[in-house]
């Protein structure tokens, strides 16, 4: 009559009973530009937590303050069916004036800036200095048993440079998330 | 704006502003931090207000009045406990696309954020189930935002939205700013509609041998215009139709072309057309997972068109082969018109063979019951309502469960805004406020809420508003003593195990209409029922119909969880093994 309910203790999700479609994720960048009022924030990362969408990174910041606009810029990952939602739904939103997406739109500049701080001594305090030129990193301060190197670049050289810095006792770091524009002379 | 300009209070400022948009009904419980402007709907003649016993029943009458006359709904409530009352109408009115506005009082802008006596983050905890929502910090800007909340409201998708209005905005003095000078370009969907989308649509139209055509609640929103454009749509082209529980009255259930609801309660005939076509044109609909059974196994060999004006609900669920965005009734005049330019074509002949394959399944009679004659059956008691009442201006809604899906099922809707119902958040505790709100619109016309009882029991605290302001509503309640879907799905999935799905200490309804000086009837002998109904429908105040009814009834046919169309089960037949573990998970 009914179902014997422990018979499905490996029960599957629901989201198994959809089309197992071969789609695969891919990461976006998307440039949000959005009117800079209180909360508009808080509805952009309503809508992804709320709908179960990915936010790799997300950086925020007025462009336009006669305009009152802001540009959001968010990379999400997502099959290109659930790009289409997280874009579908961005646009919906009053606040919302533009959605761009810059990954399908072309080649993009894509940029973040992070600072590390790096505590040595000796030769790993020479390492650490001579690396960070390599990766043109600046010096923005120093104390005579530690470094801290500022670095813009894409996300693979931040995170390349972390890693070299590992060993060298990085103590901490700081990374705003990208910010991108598309490359060429027309604007987005 | 200019300062030579003659300021008025907040207060003032939101009357005149619901006047000047045409606001005649609010619906509202007033509170400290609303009373500013209660004063002032008390000192105008303009604006009548309906004072509910539960914010949640405002915002569900107001969902009423607005589905049944096509305008927006308004209410007003206080802030804290007053606001999230609010919160289920809204997010019931954002799930079902209708447009309603609700203004909250909310502590002196000096106390936000202070945890001050009832104050709570109204803007924060609505935000997701409104399409928008505004704090007001400048008198100034008072008047504005609430013309723009309803310019949100009701452009493109139709919605609810929340403007939060603290008690100092409301007392501070302030410009007021005319409609026609709020520009309404902040908020404009974007539509746009390519000709070659529309010739393709047109050509797998005239090819089609298995059409058929799916509506939803976006017909009804569109207007009439898009209900008319339908109508010639079918009529011309003959081929079949289907709507969704929300759709139901686009088409007349009494059209030659009519299959029924499709869906998980719908019937063989509509879910076997769509599960079969060859060729779908989806109105105003977006492929909820009622409707569409399992999703992998959805209408395998049919090309979709999908009309919708929410670029949002187009590939959302189902991926369609033609996506057509924008108004319902823009949209199917394009869409006729070129057809018509081609010379009205249709592959009349293979559409006679597939009327004939729909006639076999229209055969199997998916809705048939047994009958009974000593215990009311619920499909019966809905049948003889429907006898009774068909032809008159006749309102239904519904609570949300068994009762809903009969009425869906058992009823025939021949115009639109004539059904109200919870579709997609299934709320229950909606069709009683609902009723109201409809009544209030209509004064002259029969409504009656086809309810269950423990849906009832949710809001019934209304029998106050009912009584207040004379509403004469019929509430037709289905007692099985029983959370009868609850109960159904017990039986099917948790083996007979009826957990909490059944209540214990029901008011005697009779002594319930009686305590507010209303008429309660029972009945519960099926030979009695339709004096019973005659009864309810000949006395001119409210009533309270306890229709007891079988008690282990049945909703079918059904799409059991995780199934496809084609695998629906019928009454009569077993119930065993019909659900998957996978199915199992799904509500």
């Amino acid at each position: 009559m009914s179902l014997n309910l422990k018979k499905g203790v490996n029960r599957q999700s629901a989201y198994n009973l959809r089309d197992p479609n071969i789609d695969y994720e891919a990461a976006h960048t998307l440039s949000i530009i959005v009117d800079n009022e209180s909360g508009v924030l808080a509805r952009v990362i309503g809508l992804f937590s709320g709908r179960g969408y990915n936010i790799d990174s997300l950086t925020v910041a007025e462009i336009d303050h006669s305009g009152h606009r802001s540009r959001i810029t968010i990379v999400t990952s997502g099959t290109p069916k659930v790009i289409n939602q997280i874009k579908a739904q961005l646009n919906r939103m009053v606040p919302v004036h533009e959605v761009i997406d810059l990954t399908l739109k072309g080649k993009a500049v894509q940029r973040e800036l992070a600072i590390f701080k790096v505590n040595g001594t000796g030769n790993q305090r020479v390492e650490a200095l001579r690396l960070a030129d390599v990766f043109r990193a600046k010096v923005v301060d120093s104390t005579l048993k530690s470094f801290t190197f500022e670095l813009t670049g894409n996300s693979e050289k931040i995170d390349a440079f972390a890693e070299l810095m590992e060993p060298l006792g990085l103590l901490e770091m700081a990374r705003t998330g990208i910010v991108a524009l598309l490359r060429g002379h027309n604007s987005s | 704006m200019k300062s030579s300009k003659e300021k008025i209070t907040g207060a003032e400022i939101v009357i005149k502003a619901l006047i000047e948009q045409g606001v005649d009904t609010v619906f509202g419980y007033p509170g400290g931090a609303i009373l500013p402007v209660y004063d002032e709907l008390f000192q105008q003649k303009k604006i009548r207000h309906i004072l509910v016993r539960h914010e949640q029943a405002a915002t569900h009458a107001a969902e009423g009045y607005a589905r049944s006359t096509g305008k927006i709904g308004v209410v007003f409530v206080t802030s804290g406990p007053g606001a999230t009352n609010s919160v289920t109408g809204l997010t019931d009115a954002l799930m079902d696309s209708v447009p309603i506005v609700v203004i909250s009082g909310q502590v002196p802008t000096f106390m936000i954020g202070n945890d001050a006596f009832q104050e709570a983050d109204t803007v924060g905890i609505t935000r997701p189930c409104t399409k928008h929502n505004w704090l007001i910090k400048d008198t100034n800007k008072l008047a504005e935002t609430i013309h723009r909340a309803f310019h949100v409201a009701k452009t493109g998708r139709p919605g609810p939205v929340l403007v939060d209005i603290p008690k100092d905005v409301q007392f501070a003095s302030g410009c007021y700013t005319k409609k026609k000078k709020v520009s309404t370009d902040f908020f404009k969907p974007e539509l746009s509609l390519d000709p070659n989308l529309l010739t393709e649509t047109v050509q797998r139209l005239e090819k089609a041998s298995k059409p058929i055509i799916y509506t939803g609640g976006g017909v009804i929103n569109s207007g009439e215009k898009a209900v008319n454009l339908l109508r010639k749509l079918v009529s011309k082209t003959n081929f079949p139709i289907t709507s969704t529980l929300m759709g139901l009255g686009s088409y007349p259930a009494s059209g030659d072309n009519w299959l029924g609801m499709l869906g998980m309660h719908g019937t063989y005939e509509a879910n076997m057309s769509m599960h079969d076509c060859d060729f779908m044109l989806c109105v105003g609909a977006r492929f909820d997972d009622r409707i569409t059974g399992r999703i992998d196994a959805f209408s395998p060999n049919s090309f979709k068109v999908h009309i919708d004006i929410d670029p949002s609900s187009v590939n959302k669920n189902v991926t369609v082969d033609v996506p057509l965005i924008g108004d319902v009734a823009i949209i199917l005049e394009e869409l006729i018109a070129t057809w018509e330019k081609r010379g009205s074509k249709v592959s009349s002949q293979k559409l006679g063979q597939w009327w004939k394959e729909i006639g076999e399944w229209k055969n199997v009679k998916s809705l048939k019951y047994t009958n009974s004659s000593s215990v009311i059956k619920p499909q019966y008691a809905i049948q003889r309502l429907e006898e009774h009442t068909r032809g008159h201006d006749r309102y239904i809604s519904t609570e949300v469960g068994q009762h809903q899906m009969w009425a869906a099922q058992f009823m025939g809707f021949e115009e639109p805004n004539r059904w109200m119902t919870s579709g997609g958040l299934g709320t229950m505790g909606y069709g009683f406020p609902a009723s109201l709100g409809v009544q209030v619109a209509h004064p002259k016309s029969l409504v009656i809420n086809v309810a269950g009882e423990a849906s009832w029991l949710m809001n019934m605290q209304e029998l106050g508003t009912a009584v207040q302001y004379r509403l004469p509503v019929k509430q037709f309640i289905l007692n099985n003593e029983r959370l009868g879907m609850v109960r159904q799905w017990q039986e099917l999935l948790h083996g007979e195990r009826y957990s909490h799905s059944w209540s214990d200490a029901l008011p005697d309804f009779e002594k319930l209409a009686e305590a507010y000086g209303i008429k309660g009837i029972r009945c519960e002998d099926p030979v009695k029922l339709d004096d019973a109904i005659q009864a309810m429908l000949d006395y001119p105040g409210p009533v309270i119909f306890d229709c007891l009814v079988e008690k282990h009834e049945n909703c079918f046919p059904m799409i059991p969880s995780g199934k496809a169309h084609n695998e629906m089960i019928l009454g009569e037949q077993t119930q065993s093994d019909n659900i998957s573990d996978e199915g199992a998970v799904l509500v």
